[in-house]
């Protein structure tokens, strides 16, 4: 009788079976979980942009305050590109001639906008808006990292719906004076009592929604 | 009818006159015959594997397979289009926001409900008739089951994003409603599937292993090798086998009834009128059983005929699943009219709007079809002549799977396209893509079947064998050869009627 039974050597396979039968729906899963994640794809995010500048010698060396350049990010849900005035403001009287400037002096004769590329970016279902966060104590550090040590900036937060949850089940602790808000060095959990950023939460009567439509409206 | 060629079988030639066993009839103190013109094991193995060992099918099977084939052609294409257009394709709209999805969701969920019946519930209670129709009858349940996850999946508007069905970790911080019942449909469906895909499997272990030992080609030795597990059919593989497949039967014995009450719950647990009844889930159980089995009778006519298993399945087989029709339609007749009842009963303005709606309202001649072949086509079994009339049960079996896909239509859209607020109602009208996903569905449904035939025995081989008499070891007939002496041949009496040596009992 021929027939096909499974030969001796079939025996030492089988332990791999089980073991890859248990083990890769489990890879699976997780291999999308934290392999398709933003923390996995866009955290680190850095672009080249058309000028060279530096935030670690702006904001960093030169202390210059966030809201200097992104003047509207206290009274509007978008915290605004500096337009190319802004530059000139002082690269009239320094660096007049620096290579490094020449795409800005263009701009500023052309009256045609420098082209950033956009580092942090939400999709469009997404509603976020930065006036609500920035005026009752969120730090702009708390998303956007020590951008006051970055000579590129680069993005830090993975920006996924479960980071944003995160805080949003858990403000307390990322909560600080309003004063202090741009202050990048500034670290609220050694400046500050658990007690005091619990009575800050109080005063700002802040109570976070985690429904569907607080940002996909 | 029957084509099969003579050559290729031993038994086929003789189907032509093929003369029916009347084999309903119960004599006291004496069981019925299962298997009839049958007194050898071996003529079972040879009567089940010649459909897979044919060189080719009866032309019958060509024929309806070119026809599956070409609906599953169909329904690639309306789920193409839908994937590309959006569910807009359908007639879906405010306030009908289910229709033709859920209703082939729900019968095809349904129909799977009598292989299940079958395999576990029959085996638990010792019904060895069970053993000529339980394969294809779970293999109906598995397929089935396939048609009706594809309706649920492909609905949902954006489908890449469907394995949001799954509670799966993902970066989001998202799950899925854990309150809601339609995960818990997920849960129950998928269980489901994969109990009945592994209950059918063991089955199909020892019978796999006979085709293996009787294949020619080396393909099919390999193949049927490779999915028999090295079965030699040793005493310790069959008890094993037997555990196994009373463990399985144990588990989906729950399932037959639990599957069909969580879909119930679907439409239970909302506060739709029309929905919202505690009798959804009995109801919608009798109502699967009911439309299961008609779905079997449907299948198990043309099959035996064609592919000579009129020995195996017989008429008393058919009469017991026409008498379960009757008793299953009765359930559901009793169910429709205690809606009413209730409605009535319970004051409540809405609710009885709901049902007078759904008899008299827009839907009216749905309900009506409904009612006719589910409640009034069925009492004909009352009848034997009709029972065990080969044309007529098939004919009835028809009926009632019509009938029982219009339940759900009844039930899910009439329900909502009347609902609360006048101003929102609407008309509910199936477009070409309803209609072809539809007949699609039973397309994907008929070739999964249909290649079922084909390629693996249509009748548990080694079960049905313990159902003959002559498996008895006290059977009359049996005259121990004297050359082996008396404990031989009790040994060969009592070793089961195993896969791989078919004891030949004369």
């Amino acid at each position: 009788m021929s027939r096909f039974l499974f030969p001796r050597w079939t025996n030492a396979l089988l332990p791999f079976v089980l073991v890859l039968g248990a083990v890769a729906p489990l890879y699976a899963v997780m291999f999308v979980a934290y392999g398709f994640s933003p923390k996995t794809t866009e955290a680190g995010y850095m672009p080249v942009q058309p000028v060279a500048y530096s935030h670690a010698v702006h904001a960093g060396k030169l202390g210059i305050d966030c809201r200097y350049c992104h003047t509207t990010v206290e009274q509007a849900g978008f915290a605004s590109v500096p337009a190319t005035q802004t530059c000139m403001n002082c690269h009239t009287q320094i660096h007049r001639d620096s290579p490094k400037l020449e795409v800005v002096r263009k701009s500023y004769e052309t009256g045609m906008p420098v082209e950033w590329i956009k580092v942090h970016k939400l999709g469009d279902y997404a509603y976020f808006n930065h006036s609500a966060h920035i005026t009752r104590g969120v730090g702009c550090v708390e998303c956007h990292g020590r951008v006051d040590q970055m000579e590129e900036v680069s993005r830090v937060s993975p920006l996924s719906m479960g980071w944003c949850l995160e805080c949003h089940r858990n403000p307390t602790d990322r909560l600080r004076p309003v004063d202090k808000v741009t202050s990048m060095a500034w670290d609220q959990k050694a400046e500050m009592t658990r007690q005091q950023r619990e009575a800050l939460q109080q005063t700002f009567n802040i109570h976070p929604s985690e429904n569907c439509s607080t940002c996909h409206r | 009818m029957s084509a099969i060629p003579s050559s290729s079988s031993a038994t086929g030639g003789r189907l032509p006159g093929f003369v029916e066993v009347d084999n309903t009839a119960e004599t006291p103190g004496r069981r019925a015959t299962l298997v009839s013109h049958m007194d050898r094991f071996n003529q079972v193995t040879r009567q089940v594997c010649q459909v897979a060992e044919s060189k080719r099918p009866p032309f019958a099977w060509y024929a309806a397979f070119a026809v599956s084939l070409s609906l599953v052609g169909l329904l690639g294409f309306c789920v193409t289009y839908l994937f590309f257009a959006g569910v807009g394709v359908w007639g879906l709209n405010n306030p009908v926001m289910w229709a033709f999805d859920i209703t082939n969701f729900v019968f095809w969920v349904g129909i799977g409900h009598a292989g299940t019946l079958i395999s576990a519930i029959l085996f638990l209670f010792r019904q060895k008739w069970r053993t000529g129709i339980n394969r294809f009858a779970e293999a109906m349940t598995i397929f089935a089951v396939i048609c009706a996850g594809l309706f649920p999946g492909i609905h949902v508007g954006r489908v890449w994003l469907a394995y949001w069905l799954f509670p799966i970790p993902n970066q989001m911080d998202m799950w899925p409603q854990f309150r809601s019942p339609l995960l818990w449909d997920v849960f129950a469906v998928g269980t489901y599937f994969t109990v009945s895909l592994l209950f059918w499997y063991v089955g199909l272990i020892p019978d796999l292993a006979t085709l293996r030992d009787r294949a020619k080609g080396t393909i099919q030795q390999f193949a049927y090798g490779l999915f028999s597990l090295g079965w030699r059919g040793s005493n310790r593989h069959w008890h094993r086998y037997e555990r196994a497949y009373l463990l399985l039967a144990a588990l989906s014995t729950p399932l037959v009834l639990s599957v069909h009450s969580v879909v119930s719950f679907d439409f239970a647990v909302s506060q739709l009128p029309g929905w919202h009844t505690t009798i959804f889930p009995p109801y919608f159980v009798a109502g699967a059983i009911f439309s299961g089995f008609a779905m079997v009778v449907t299948l198990a006519v043309p099959a035996r005929q064609l592919f000579g298993l009129k020995d195996m399945i017989t008429l008393r087989h058919l009469d017991n699943m026409n008498k379960i029709i009757l008793v299953t339609g009765c359930m559901v007749g009793y169910a429709y009219s205690m809606e009413f009842f209730i409605a009535w009963y319970s004051g409540a303005l809405y609710e009885k709007f709901a049902f007078v709606n759904r008899a008299f309202g827009q839907y009216w001649w749905a309900y009506w079809i409904m009612v006719s072949c589910n409640v009034i086509t069925p009492q004909l079994f009352w009848f034997k002549a009709i029972r065990t009339s080969i044309p007529l049960m098939f004919i009835l079996s028809l009926v009632v799977n019509i009938g029982m896909w219009f339940e759900r239509f009844v039930i899910i859209v009439s329900s909502l396209a009347n609902d609360f607020i006048p101003t929102s109602w609407d008309f509910f009208t199936p477009t070409w893509v309803d209609m072809s996903t539809m007949l699609g569905s039973f397309g994907l449904f008929g070739t999964l079947f249909l290649l079922f035939c084909r390629y693996l025995p249509m009748v548990a081989i080694a079960e049905i064998k313990a159902t003959m008499p002559q498996a008895n070891p006290h059977w009359e007939g049996w005259h121990a050869p004297t050359s082996h002496g008396g404990a031989g041949s009790a040994q060969a009496a009592h070793a089961s009627p195993s896969a791989t040596h078919a004891p030949d009992a004369s």
